[in-house]
């Protein structure tokens, strides 16, 4: 087939949308961007510039895309292990595990910076151990932003590995093993690469979720600029003052967010 | 099997009937008018307390309340939220309303003023703001009022004191204590009163200087504007005022 063809092709199958698909596509689409319109229609331009020159909010921006990154970072480390063994583990009780690893998703982001609180808190299970013998306070500290992010965005790339690994044809890791690869090598090398789209989707969900964490990280780091305020808690408390300051606030996080994701979809991805 | 989608369904009716009660009084045909009225968060306990008190002393009128942060309740007023009376916990949001054409005219009715909220028994002998040097204490952002007022009062005691952190509402300040994260809080004694089993309030003088002034105001566009005028008149007479003494607040004529 020449180039051509493989084009026409392309451009009749694009045509042919099923409308039963496009009419809700459009209505759903509609719903999600509008509102984005709406802030871009309230936003007053001319202050651009100065809100990006304020060293507060240039601080909380970078501590924004760092903690954010050190929480996919921590997600990764723990959350593919634990998608491993949710699909591939044989154990009792694995449905009830994972219904548990979703807890995140479900309780409101507050109550999860009350629960981090009461483990990791200076009167916390763990917390006053770790106060008691090392002197260690997590609270209020740009770990606990870390960690907050970490509790409530690890679920999202857990579910899309365990989709990922579910959906992966065994035969290859099979295969694999009888040419003599042993498990590690077999996870690194074989199964690793097939789900890779499926870790880079929850990366970025994952990622994603971390930047806009605003409840959890306001009850357990507390807001202390440079050290525990993130962006979303800078554009809360330009809320209470300023309305426009806040959406420019927004804009700025979402825009560099777009930029961040859009860049590395284009490097590790290849495009359809 | 059969019974379970009726009953779920059932339910969810009955969900929806509830919420069309909270949200909407001019919907319950036959109840007699009723007046909205916004008012900031730390008014909860004691508006609650004098709107059962108008009810009962006006027959056949319903007082319905939405608490929330005053900077909130401004946004909603100024985007036009049906409400009749506005009590903001600052003059800076009620000037919002006012400033939208919203509301006119706002009298104070309360003063609040911060007090250093420390556990009960107070474990580390706090009697003073500058005892507060060395230790792991809260306040608000100053974005909020009782940051703002937390700022001046630190200001006026000229000493240098940080925080941990900066709290988004006195509330969440209270809970940093409350929750044992910290040694002491900067909030309102209203606040500290309020959950007085498990704090001590310690009053120091710097936060004369830091009172904060709730007024109110019967808004411009009031679905009840009669009702309005009336509960705001009632709320500046003794018997309310009471409520509000017996809460923690001050009269407002004692700003310093």
């Amino acid at each position: 087939m020449t180039m051509n063809a493989i084009s026409a092709t392309r451009t009749r199958r694009r045509r042919r949308i099923p409308a039963a698909l496009l009419v809700p596509a459009v209505i759903g689409l509609a719903f999600l961007i509008l509102p984005l319109a709406g802030l871009l229609a309230r936003t007053p331009w001319t202050e651009l510039p100065a809100r990006l020159a304020e060293p507060e909010m240039l601080a909380a921006l970078r501590l924004s895309l760092i903690t954010a990154t050190a929480a996919t970072a921590l997600s990764l480390l723990f959350g593919v292990p634990i998608a491993w063994l949710l699909a591939r583990g044989d154990f009792p009780g694995r449905s009830v595990l994972r219904a548990l690893v979703t807890v995140p998703l479900v309780l409101p982001p507050v109550v999860g910076g009350v629960a981090l609180l009461l483990v990791f808190g200076r009167n916390g299970i763990v917390g006053s151990w770790l106060y008691e013998r090392f002197d260690i306070t997590i609270p209020f500290s740009t770990t606990a932003v870390v960690l907050a992010m970490t509790f409530v965005s690890m679920p999202f790339l857990i579910v899309s590995v365990e989709g990922s690994l579910r959906g992966a044809d065994l035969r290859f890791e099979e295969a694999a093993a009888t040419l003599g690869a042993g498990r590690w090598t077999v996870f690194t090398h074989v199964t690793l690469p097939m789900v890779a789209p499926g870790v880079l989707a929850g990366a970025v969900l994952c990622w994603a979720r971390a930047l806009g964490e605003f409840g959890a990280t306001i009850t357990f780091a507390g807001n202390f600029p440079g050290r525990t305020q993130t962006m979303p808690l800078a554009v809360y408390l330009a809320l209470q003052t300023d309305l426009e300051a806040a959406i420019v606030l927004s804009l700025i996080l979402l825009a560099v967010s777009v930029i961040v994701l859009a860049s590395l979809r284009d490097r590790w991805t290849a495009t359809p | 099997m059969r019974a379970r989608p009726s009953l779920a369904a059932a339910a969810a009716l009955g969900a929806l009937a509830l919420t069309a009660c909270g949200n909407g009084g001019q919907a319950e045909a036959g109840a007699g008018p009723t007046v909205t009225v916004f008012a900031a968060a730390s008014l909860t306990e004691a508006f609650t307390e004098i709107g059962d008190r108008f009810e009962a002393e006006h027959e056949g009128v319903m007082v319905e309340f939405n608490f929330a942060g005053s900077s909130d309740l401004a946004a909603q007023i100024t985007e036009g939220a049906p409400a009749d009376v506005f009590a903001s916990a600052d003059e800076a949001n009620m000037d919002k309303a006012v400033e939208a054409g919203a509301a006119d005219s706002p009298t104070p009715f309360a003063a609040n003023q911060l007090v250093i909220a420390v556990p009960e028994g107070n474990p580390e002998g706090v009697a003073s703001l500058s005892d507060l040097t060395g230790l792991d204490f809260a306040a608000c952002a100053e974005q909020v009022p009782c940051g703002a007022a937390a700022g001046a009062a630190i200001g006026a005691a000229g000493v240098d004191l940080t925080p941990v952190t900066y709290e988004t509402d006195v509330k969440s300040t209270l809970q940093k204590l409350t929750l044992g994260e910290v040694d002491a809080a900067l909030v309102y004694r209203t606040d500290a009163i309020a959950a007085e089993s498990e704090v001590d309030a310690i009053a120091f003088p710097e936060s004369a200087a830091a009172l904060s002034v709730y007024p109110i105001a019967a808004l411009e566009d009031a679905p009840e504007p009669d009702l309005a005028a009336e509960f705001t008149a009632y709320l500046l007479a003794d018997d309310a005022q009471a409520v509000l003494r017996e809460a923690g607040f001050q009269a407002p004529d004692q700003r310093a």
